[in-house]
């Protein structure tokens, strides 16, 4: 039988595949019509350096993954390599898939180096987090590109309570690199029926204490800052400056207006939830991007006891944990900017009828802080807002 | 008759139950119906001047009555209502 050396087979399969030099390629990156690039190397060569906003999609992968990547077939794709060559048969497996606008970077990546033309080290997941994250990195909502971006979120948590607590394990568990837990209380036996993230052995300690121990335990990518504070209008705006988003699972109103308020006059995204018995609800306000807030859903709080709390009604232990991971969910979702959030939507679950449902939840054109004439622009006295004498709490 | 969803803070007044049916028409007239039958509820849904309170959310279907016309808001029999109040429960 007839046989092909690898540089036959080079010669044959390039008069059939375009290919570009690095020139063409600069100038092409630099259109607003500009090509997909993607560099197939390996990642031990991807990682001493890459063209700026390349997609890296190993040699091995690309015909499996390149779906995922390119939906449209005719879209315009280059494809770069160390030299050149692995993107001229990479060039022909695409086209016979179907892609009918694929270039092969001619001399690749060596010669863009060698051209003068600006590169960098791309950062990349260690060896540790590539094997803890793999089952988030093979999907391509997230990919390693979208673990960063968990590695780099700072999410603060209202309360480490009942809803903070499956929030605090799950956001530590996918990576999220800072969380801030805002509480004063100490753990009480009474907590454990539901705050999973505390151990019979904290009673008495500092919850924000208690959680970080947890953390530690699971997850030493993520670093855990405690606020052993009640939130208030003194300190609100310099604690949630510090961070992306805002979980809400305060106990009281006073905070959940506060919070609220905080978080609009901020432009912070507010996962908001609240739990009651066998009932639950989570919400996002997120003013920043044109969503309704907790005043447009609640204009006015309830007078002081008309709505009991879990301490006086009770809750079901496992409630919260289904909830704040919905507001977990949320976030997660907010950081990787994947799906549609939960804004001006509010998801009800009616445990004991074993329902959800959605709710519309409208901007209210008259809101006093997130309408057109806002009257709040800074925080008030929220315990006199709420007509409640003050006191210490979370 | 229209589906009124209770939330459970309210279920004292309905004997428990999560779900009741009353004739309705209008919100209004669904509330007065409601205390009809429940007697207590309205109290809860509504101050002294019969407005709703502001920390309570009424669905038609998906839409919150102050989005709608208020009180006014039209419900016919195959609509479902749901009362929603705000609750401050995380901890
Ligand atoms: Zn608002």
């Amino acid at each position: 039988m007839t046989y092909l050396t690898g540089a036959e087979l080079l010669q044959r399969v390039k008069r059939s595949v375009a290919e570009i030099d690095v020139y063409q390629l600069k100038e092409a990156l630099e259109r607003s019509q500009k090509p997909l690039l993607i560099d197939i190397r390996e990642l031990d060569e991807w990682a001493q350096g890459k063209v700026k906003g390349a997609f890296h999609l190993p040699r091995g992968l690309l015909e499996f993954q390149i779906e995922n990547l390119v939906v449209n077939r005719d879209a315009p794709v280059a494809l770069m390599c160390a030299g050149g060559v692995r993107t001229v048969l990479a060039a022909r497996s695409l086209a016979e898939m179907g892609y009918t606008n694929v270039a092969s970077v001619a001399g690749g990546f060596g010669a863009w180096k060698n051209a003068g033309f600006p590169f960098e080290t791309p950062r990349l997941l260690t060896d540790e987090q590539r094997a803890r994250y793999s089952r988030h990195t093979i999907m391509p909502e997230v990919g390693e590109d979208g673990q960063l971006k968990l590695l780099d979120a700072k999410v603060l948590l209202i309360g480490v309570g009942g809803l903070g607590s499956p929030a605090a394990i799950y956001l530590a568990a996918a990576g999220v690199g800072t969380i801030g837990l805002v509480d004063f209380d100490v753990v009480d036996a009474s907590n454990l029926q539901r705050q999973i993230i505390h151990r019979l052995s904290s009673i008495d300690r500092p919850k924000v204490e208690s959680a970080r121990d947890t953390i530690a335990q699971l997850n030493p990518d993520v670093k855990v800052v405690g606020h052993r504070a009640q939130i208030t209008s003194q300190n609100a705006f310099e604690i949630i400056g510090r961070y992306d988003l805002v979980l809400n699972g305060s106990d009281n109103f006073p905070t959940r207006y506060l919070v609220n308020d905080a978080c609009a006059l901020l432009g912070k995204p507010l996962i908001d939830a609240s739990v009651f018995r066998f009932d639950g609800q989570v919400t996002v306000y997120d003013t920043a991007r044109g969503g309704p807030c907790y005043r447009c859903q609640y204009p006015d709080p309830p007078p002081p006891g008309e709505v009991p709390g879990c301490a006086e009604g009770g809750v079901l232990g496992v409630l919260p944990g289904i909830i704040g991971s919905l507001q977990t969910v949320e976030a997660i979702k907010l950081i990787l900017e994947v799906g549609t959030p939960l804004v001006g939507r509010s998801v009800q679950y009616d445990a004991l009828e074993g329902e959800f449902r959605e709710f519309r939840i409208r901007k209210n054109p008259d809101c006093p802080v997130c309408g057109q004439n806002p009257t709040v622009t800074e925080l008030i006295d929220y315990q006199e807002f709420c007509g409640v004498p003050h006191r210490q709490a979370v | 008759m229209t589906t009124v969803r209770i939330p459970s803070p309210l279920r004292r007044y309905t004997n428990g139950q999560a779900k009741v049916t009353v004739p309705a028409g209008d919100i209004s007239t669904l509330i007065d119906n409601l205390e009809a039958a429940y007697p207590g509820l309205k109290g809860r849904l509504c101050d002294e001047s019969g407005q709703i309170k502001r920390f309570i959310n009424i669905f038609v279907n998906e839409n919150e009555i102050r989005t709608l016309q208020g009180e006014a808001s039209a419900v016919t029999d195959a609509d479902e209502v749901s009362i929603v109040p705000a609750m401050a429960g995380g901890h």
